[in-house]
C-alpha cells in the first residue's frame, strides 16, 4: 500500500481524499497548501502526491514544479486535482512536472480508479 | 467500495460559509478600477472551493450556480474584465443567494429557484453569451478490430512520473496486446543517462477498442511522446464498417465524466433526505468551534490538576500536624488550579466580537448605498472576545444602533460639505475589554444630537413637563425612554416600533447598559457595557439578619455608614436618604426579605447604593461580606421567577444565596403591590 501526500485548501475535499484513500489501505498525510507540502514532503518519502490548484499561499502548479527540483521527487507520480479540464489548463500542468490530472468533481470511485492506475 | 460523502457535508458546509463570508469582506473592500488582486484571487478561490466541493458532495444545483460567479471572477482576476461597481453588487448578490441555497441544502429544505434564476441570469447577462460551456470537443468516435500503435516517449517522460508500463498495463485490459520493443535509440552504456527515456515501442492492440478509449490512456503523455495509432490492417475491418450504430452509442470522455457525478449526486441526495431530520437539528447553531490552543491549556490545566490531587491525597494519607505548611501549600495550588481551570472553561465559550461585527461591512454598504451617503466604517478591537450567548444577543441592539446611526446620525455628502466636513462619514465600530466587562462603542462624526428637537418632541409626547430646564444630557437620556422617536419621516433604514428604548432593554437584560455622548454637529459615540459571560458574575455579599445576599458588583456605586439626621420621611415615598445633593429612596431588605432578626437601627447597619438605569436606591443591609465571583443559577428554571431575584448561587459553605435584581427592587420600591409574591415565598 502506498504513502500518498493530499494537498487541499478545502478541509472537507481533504477529508474525502483521506477517508476514501484510507479506506482502501493506503497512508494518507495530508496538507492545506503547497508550502505546509513542501515542507512535509522534503522530511519524508510519498509514493503519490495529489494536489489542488487553487490555493493561498501556495498553489497546486508551484507545489509540482518545487517538487520536481527535489531529487526524491524527480519520477514521483503528482496528479493535480482541477475542475478546469481544458487543453491549456492541462498543458500548464504537465509543463509544471504534473503526471496527470483527476478532474473535479470526482466521487471516491473515481479517485481510487485514478489512484490505482497511477499506482499500478 | 462504496463510500457515503454525506458524513463530510457538515465540514462543507463550514468552509462554505467561511468562504462566502471571506467574499463577502473582500467584495466590500474591492476598490473600483484598480483592485488589489489578491483580493480578488482570494474571492475567486472562495468560490472555486465552493464550486469543487458543492460538485463532489453532491450539490448539482450550487455547483451549477457558482460556475457564472467563477467565471466572473476569473475574468477580473485576468483584468479581462474591469471591477465596476455593477460587477461588486451583482457578486454580493451571488453570494447572498449562495448562503441561501447552501443554508437551504444544509437543512434539507427547497433552493428558491427564483430568486437564483434572477442572479444567474444577471451574471449571464454580464458575462454576455460566451458564458456557454465550451462546446466539448468532438472526440474520435472511430473503432476497429484492433489498432496499431507506435509509442516514442521524448527523452524527458519519466521526469513527469509517468511510466509506459503503466500505460502497457492499461492497454492490456482492453485487449490482447503485442508489445515489440525497439531499442535502436538505446545509446552506449557510458552515454547513458538512467533519468531519460530511449526506447520506443510498436503496440499492437487487438479486441473491440476505439479510438477514443486508447486516447484516454496516453492523455497524460500526449506531448511527451510521438504516437501514432493507425487500426490495424485486417480482414475484419469490413465488419467494423457495418457497424456504424454501435460506433454512435460510443460515449466520449467526456462524457462519461459529466454523467458520473450526476449520479452520484442523485444517490447522495436520496441519503440527504433520508436524514433530512437529524441534519436539520445537527445544524451549526448548537456547535461552537474551539481553537486548538485553548483545548490544549485545559489539558494543560486538567494535568496540573491531577498532580495537586495526588499531591494533596499522598499528604492525607499519613497525615501529621508538622506538615500543615504543606497541606496549606498544596490547598493554596488547588485554589489557583480550579481558579485557572474556571477561567479555561469560560473561555471555551468566548468568541472573538468580529463575528458579531462581520456583517457591518455589508450592511453599511448596503444601507449607505440606498441612503445616497458616504460612509467609511472602521472596525477595530475585532479580536475582544465575549461569551457565545451574550454575542448572539447583543447583535440585534448593536444593528439597531448602527443603522441609527447611518440614518439618523451621517449627514448627506451635500450636508456635510455645507458643514465643511469631509464628504464621506466616518462610523467606528469598538471593542475592548474593561474589568470583567466588555466595552462596544459605536460613534459618528455626523450631525449629533439635536437637543431642540429632542425636547420638542419629548414635550409633545408628554414625557416631559412644557417649559422643563434639562440638561443636555438628560435630554440625550430622553431617546432610550419607550415611545420615542425623532426620525421626521419613518424610513424603512431605522425600522418602525423599535425604538432605542428597546435597545435598551434588549441590553440591560443582559446584565449592561447603554449611554450616549453627543455633540451637535460633531457626532454622537454610543457605549455599550456589557458583562463577558451570563454564566459568572462579580458579586458583593452582604448580611441582612440570618440570611446572606449577593449584590451585583457592577450595579454597587458606593457603601455609606448612615449619619443621623440623613434619613427623611417623605410622605407617600417613604424614607429618603440624603446622598450629598441627592436624595436617594432607601429600601430595608429586612423587610422586603420579611426577615425575622436584624437590624431596624440605622446607625447599626451600612447603606449599599446602587444604581440601576441612572436611578440610585439605597439598600439597607446588616453588613458587607466578601467580594467574590459567584456562578449564577437559574431560579427561574429551578423554582419560578420571582421579582427582586436575579437568580442563586452557591457559596464556599454550601448555602444557598440569592442574588438581588435591583432593577426589581426598584420597580418594587414604586409599586409595592409587587413585593407581596416575595413575603410569601419567604414564609413558605
Amino acid at each position: 500500500m502506498a504513502n500518498i501526500l493530499a494537498v487541499d485548501d478545502s478541509a472537507s475535499m481533504r477529508q474525502m481524499v483521506a477517508f476514501t484513500l484510507k479506506g482502501a489501505g493506503h497512508v494518507v498525510t495530508d496538507a492545506e497548501d503547497g508550502k505546509h507540502a513542501l515542507d512535509i514532503a522534503r522530511g519524508r518519502a510519498f509514493d503519490l502526491v495529489l494536489t489542488d490548484v487553487n490555493m493561498p499561499v501556495m498553489d497546486g502548479l508551484s507545489l509540482t514544479r518545487e517538487l520536481r527540483k527535489l531529487a526524491n521527487y524527480r519520477f514521483i507520480p503528482i496528479l493535480v486535482l482541477t475542475t478546469e479540464a481544458g487543453p491549456e489548463k492541462k498543458q500548464e500542468g504537465r509543463a509544471a512536472g504534473a503526471t496527470g490530472w483527476l478532474v473535479k468533481p470526482f466521487n471516491p470511485e473515481q479517485l481510487l480508479a485514478t489512484v490505482k492506475k497511477v499506482l499500478g | 467500495m462504496s463510500i457515503d460523502v454525506s458524513q463530510f457535508h457538515q465540514v462543507f458546509f463550514e468552509e462554505s460559509f467561511e468562504g462566502l463570508d471571506a467574499m463577502e469582506m473582500g467584495l466590500l473592500g474591492m476598490q473600483e478600477g484598480s483592485p488589489d488582486m489578491e483580493i480578488v484571487n482570494t474571492i475567486f478561490r472562495a468560490a472555486h472551493s465552493i464550486k469543487g466541493g458543492a460538485g463532489t458532495f453532491g450539490f448539482a444545483q450550487v455547483s451549477e450556480f457558482t460556475h457564472g460567479l467563477e467565471t466572473l471572477l476569473d475574468q477580473m482576476r485576468n483584468g479581462q474584465r474591469d471591477v465596476s461597481s455593477e460587477a461588486v453588487n451583482l457578486l454580493l448578490q451571488a453570494v447572498d443567494v449562495l448562503r441561501e441555497m447552501l443554508t437551504a441544502v444544509q437543512q434539507s429544505e427547497d433552493v428558491d429557484c427564483w430568486r437564483v434564476n434572477e442572479v444567474s441570469t444577471q451574471i449571464e447577462a454580464l458575462l454576455g453569451s460566451d458564458s456557454d460551456l465550451p462546446a466539448a470537443e468532438a472526440p474520435s468516435e472511430a473503432t476497429a478490430s484492433g489498432w496499431l500503435i507506435d509509442f516514442k516517449p521524448h527523452p524527458h517522460l519519466l521526469q513527469t512520473g509517468n511510466d509506459p508500463i503503466r500505460l502497457f498495463n492499461e492497454l492490456r485490459e482492453l485487449g490482447q496486446l503485442t508489445v515489440t520493443l525497439n531499442s535502436a535509440g538505446l545509446p552506449a552504456f557510458s552515454d547513458l543517462d538512467p533519468e531519460e527515456s530511449y526506447l520506443s515501442w510498436q503496440l499492437a492492440l487487438e479486441g473491440d477498442v476505439s479510438l477514443a478509449q486508447i486516447n484516454e490512456i496516453f492523455e497524460w503523455v500526449e506531448g511527451d511522446c510521438d504516437l501514432t495509432i493507425s487500426p490495424l490492417a485486417s480482414a475484419d475491418t469490413a465488419e467494423v464498417i457495418d457497424e456504424p450504430v454501435a460506433v454512435e452509442d460510443m460515449p466520449s470522455p467526456q462524457a462519461e465524466i459529466i454523467s458520473e457525478p450526476a449520479q452520484a449526486a442523485n444517490t447522495v441526495k436520496s441519503t440527504a433526505a433520508e436524514s433530512k431530520k437529524a441534519v436539520k437539528n445537527d445544524a451549526a447553531l448548537a456547535s461552537i468551534r474551539v481553537s486548538t490552543d485553548k483545548v490544549d491549556s485545559l489539558i494543560n490545566l486538567v494535568g496540573e490538576l491531577v498532580i495537586t490531587q495526588s499531591m494533596l491525597s499522598q499528604l492525607g494519607e499519613n497525615f501529621d500536624p508538622s506538615r500543615l505548611a504543606q497541606l496549606i501549600d498544596g490547598l493554596e495550588q488547588l485554589e489557583r488550579n480550579t481558579r485557572e481551570l474556571q477561567e479555561g472553561i469560560m473561555r471555551i465559550r468566548m468568541l472573538p466580537i468580529s463575528f458579531a461585527f462581520n456583517r457591518f461591512p455589508r450592511l453599511v454598504h448596503d444601507l449607505s448605498g440606498k441612503m445616497g451617503k458616504q460612509v467609511e466604517l472602521q472596525l477595530s478591537g475585532e479580536q475582544t472576545e465575549l461569551d457565545k450567548t451574550v454575542m448572539e444577543k447583543i447583535g440585534d441592539p448593536l444593528v439597531h444602533l448602527v443603522r441609527n446611526s447611518l440614518d439618523h446620525g451621517l449627514e448627506t455628502p451635500e450636508k456635510r460639505l455645507a458643514a465643511g466636513k469631509p464628504e464621506s462619514g466616518l462610523l467606528q465600530l469598538n471593542a475592548y475589554h474593561q474589568g470583567g466587562n466588555i466595552v462596544i462603542e459605536i460613534s459618528d462624526d455626523g450631525a449629533g444630537l439635536n437637543e431642540d428637537k429632542i425636547l420638542q418632541k419629548a414635550i409633545e409626547k408628554g414625557l416631559v413637563p412644557a417649559g422643563e430646564q434639562l440638561s443636555a444630557d438628560k435630554i440625550h437620556e430622553l431617546i432610550f425612554m419607550p415611545g420615542f422617536s425623532t426620525a421626521d419621516v419613518v424610513s424603512d433604514v431605522s425600522g418602525r416600533g423599535v425604538g432605542m428604548d428597546v435597545v435598551r432593554k434588549n441590553i440591560n437584560s443582559l446584565g449592561g447598559s447603554v449611554e450616549v455622548v453627543s455633540e451637535r454637529g460633531v457626532g454622537s459615540t454610543f457605549t455599550i457595557r456589557l458583562p463577558l459571560t451570563l454564566a459568572i458574575m462579580d458579586g458583593q455579599t452582604i448580611q441582612v439578619g440570618d440570611q446572606k445576599y449577593i449584590i451585583p458588583l457592577i450595579s454597587i456605586i458606593e457603601s455609606v455608614e448612615i449619619k443621623p439626621g440623613t434619613v427623611k420621611n417623605v410622605t407617600g415615598k417613604g424614607e429618603v436618604y440624603t446622598l450629598r445633593d441627592e436624595y436617594v429612596p432607601l429600601i430595608r431588605l429586612r423587610e422586603v426579605f420579611n426577615l425575622d432578626v436584624g437590624s431596624d437601627t440605622l446607625d447599626e447597619g451600612l447603606l449599599v447604593v446602587v444604581e440601576f438605569e441612572d436611578r440610585k436606591v439605597g439598600l439597607f443591609v446588616d453588613e458587607l461580606l466578601a467580594q467574590q465571583q459567584v456562578v449564577i443559577k437559574s431560579l427561574e428554571t429551578n423554582y419560578r421567577k420571582v421579582t427582586g431575584i436575579a437568580g442563586a448561587t452557591i457559596l464556599g459553605d454550601g448555602t444557598v444565596a440569592l442574588i438581588l435584581d435591583i432593577a426589581g427592587l426598584q420597580a418594587m420600591y414604586r409599586d409595592p403591590a409587587l413585593a407581596k409574591p416575595l413575603r410569601t415565598i419567604q414564609a413558605a
